[in-house]
């Protein structure tokens, strides 16, 4: 496995963006339902059902509203979703599927730019869904601006990362079904256990260390305290995390693409 | 034709490509020249579409040398990708787009303004009888339609070589028959085209020259109505059920005979006098002749045994 050289990339990397962008819009107005009802639903079901019973919540010096506290979760969960899914299930048809990695390896395309164009793709559709669900939220008044704007690098970062993991998944998977496996044993625990719907605190202390190796967990933590505005030095430990993740992830992903289709 | 000689479009020096145990490409080496339809043939497995996928990249070579356009691959390859058109094997259209958006997207990643793709996407549709099918999403196309298109597609950036792996595999007889036409035409307006098949008569009708190859490596090289003539010979004389008398005369007049159980094979060099002896002198029914074909020196070449 050799670790991709910036030398095999240019901007064409764009075109394989381009062409899921595309296809995107040919459809967006499906595309864009889910991030725009989602909070809703989500908002009205705990704000209406749970909130009641939880009360407040405590976060840094102040006490915020169960819905306040789970609504940067949701906005972390659709970054993860947006292109963590894209990048298993939708990537894994193009390339097995479909061939359109083979149709475009024909052109002077090369396998590098196709899957970092993927991911980029991938990581757009997390900034897409972070933002409409940003602004569905902020109908309701659940951010406080400007903190929420950044959101949207955030949704960059947190997207570039799920995209790199959901690649390593599909490098590795013999076949589509078994995408099952990586989302049983980590998205949905990291959906359930990163401080998303309850706080990091009310776990057992091994648990919370557990927790904090956990990129979700780092999302989330940054979103919330954006979103709400509440700012800590712990943050820029968190944003080092995702850093540093992406940076090695990235790479790591599309040299194993590459061991997988060319050999 | 030329003044200045052939030009050679792409060199291959001795190939070679192993999958575990399997030796898929073993020693490969051939030479097309600028205008002509170089064929490769060989039956399933004999690594067409390895040697295919060397070409752009796709599969990297165990050893060898491949220069397209007097480019070293390893070195140009994106140059040499901008003036190949590329028609594999299976399918690879987009199915989220349309048939002519199919075209106009691919042409994308050539670098081709929008404008100059979509006058050439139209153009394309034209040529391959599509026009009335523009819209249509690819994934209710049938087999030769999508041909067609995958054809089509392959000539969105007006290359200067045109590769074809197997492109009539599957097809009914019209569409093969609209294909080999429109491939011809090519031809005609001096495109280079390399092709793989083992459609004896695609090779036949199509290819300046080819090479036949099996297990990996080159069997025979040349023009095929020549090898035909040289490996084969005129006319192929076929006795179906043949009994002792039968194989008695042949065996008298030293013919060359290939024995296949109930039915022989005998590779006649000139005229029909045997033919006419046999059937006047020992029987009639079941004796036909007919002029050697590519499928003869193929079947000969690569032996009748079946392969996967
Ligand atoms: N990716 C691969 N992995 C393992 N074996 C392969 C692979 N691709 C082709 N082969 C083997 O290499 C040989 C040549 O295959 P191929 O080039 O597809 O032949 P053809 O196109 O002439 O039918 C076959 O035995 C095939 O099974
Ligand atoms: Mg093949």
């Amino acid at each position: 496995m050799n670790w991709p050289s910036p030398s095999r990339f240019s901007f064409r990397v764009f075109r394989v963006w381009q062409r899921n962008f595309e296809i995107y819009r040919q459809n967006w107005k499906i595309s864009f339902l889910p991030p725009l009802v989602e909070p809703m639903l989500y908002i009205l079901a705990f704000g209406l059902g749970l909130a009641v019973m939880v009360g407040e919540i405590p976060l840094g010096e102040r006490l915020v509203p169960y819905t306040t506290f789970i609504a940067p979760a949701l906005v972390s969960v659709a970054i993860m979703y947006n292109s963590f899914f894209e990048t298993t299930y939708n990537s894994f048809v193009r390339m097995y599927y479909q061939k359109t990695f083979d149709a475009l390896l024909a052109t002077p395309l090369n396998l590098e730019e196709i899957i970092l164009g993927e991911i980029l793709w991938a990581a757009t559709k997390s900034v897409i869904a972070a933002t409409l669900m940003g602004v569905v939220i902020s109908l309701f008044g659940l951010f406080e601006f400007p903190g929420a704007l950044l959101l949207v690098p955030l949704a960059v970062l947190g997207g570039l990362l799920f995209a790199s993991i959901g690649m390593i998944c599909t490098a590795l998977v013999p076949g589509i079904e078994m995408f099952n496996l990586p989302i049983f044993l980590g998205i949905t625990p990291m959906f359930l256990f990163s401080g998303t719907f309850f706080p990091l605190q009310n776990l057992p202390g091994w648990a919370q260390g557990v927790a904090q190796l956990l990129p979700l967990t780092h999302l989330v933590a940054l979103v919330r305290g954006c979103a709400l505005q509440l700012w800590s030095g712990w943050y820029w430990l968190s944003l080092l995390y995702l850093a540093v993740a992406v940076a090695i992830l990235l790479p790591l992903a599309i040299a194993l693409m590459v061991r997988r289709i060319i050999h | 034709m030329n003044d200045t000689g052939p030009v050679t479009i792409l060199q291959a020096n001795d190939l070679r490509k192993a999958y575990g145990r399997i030796q898929a490409v073993d020693g490969l080496s051939f030479a097309v020249q600028k205008g002509e339809c170089f064929g490769l043939l060989g039956p399933n497995g004999a690594g067409k579409t390895t040697t295919i996928q060397m070409l752009y990249g796709y599969t990297p070579r165990d050893s060898g040398e491949l220069r397209l356009f007097d480019l070293d691959i390893d070195r140009d390859i994106r140059t040499i990708k901008r003036r190949i058109g590329i028609c594999q094997q299976e399918d690879s259209l987009d199915p989220d787009l349309s048939v002519r958006l199919n075209l106009v997207g691919y042409a994308r990643y050539f670098s081709i303004s929008r404008a100059e793709a979509a006058r050439r996407a139209d153009e394309l549709l034209k040529f391959f009888a599509l026009e009335g099918r523009a819209d249509d999403n690819v994934r209710i196309l049938s087999g030769g339609l999508k041909r067609r298109l995958m054809l089509a597609r392959a000539l969105v950036n007006r290359p200067d070589l045109l590769i074809l792996d197997e492109p009539t595999t599957g097809l009914d007889p019209q569409s093969r028959q609209l294909l080999w036409e429109r491939l011809a035409e090519l031809k005609e307006q001096g495109l280079t085209i390399l092709l793989t098949t083992h459609y004896m008569e695609e090779a036949a009708r199509l290819c300046d020259r080819l090479v036949i190859v099996d297990h990996g490596h080159i069997l025979v090289e040349g023009n095929p109505a020549a090898l035909v003539r040289e490996r084969v010979g005129h006319s192929v004389l076929e006795i179906a059920e043949p009994d002792d008398a039968v194989r008695a005369f042949l065996q008298a007049e030293q013919c060359k005979v290939e024995d296949l159980g109930k039915r022989l094979l005998v590779h006649l060099d000139d005229g029909d006098d045997l033919f006419l002896r046999l059937t006047r002198e020992v029987r009639a029914e079941g004796c036909t002749l007919r002029p050697a074909s590519l499928e003869d020196l193929f079947l000969k070449l690569t032996g009748r045994e079946l392969r996967e």
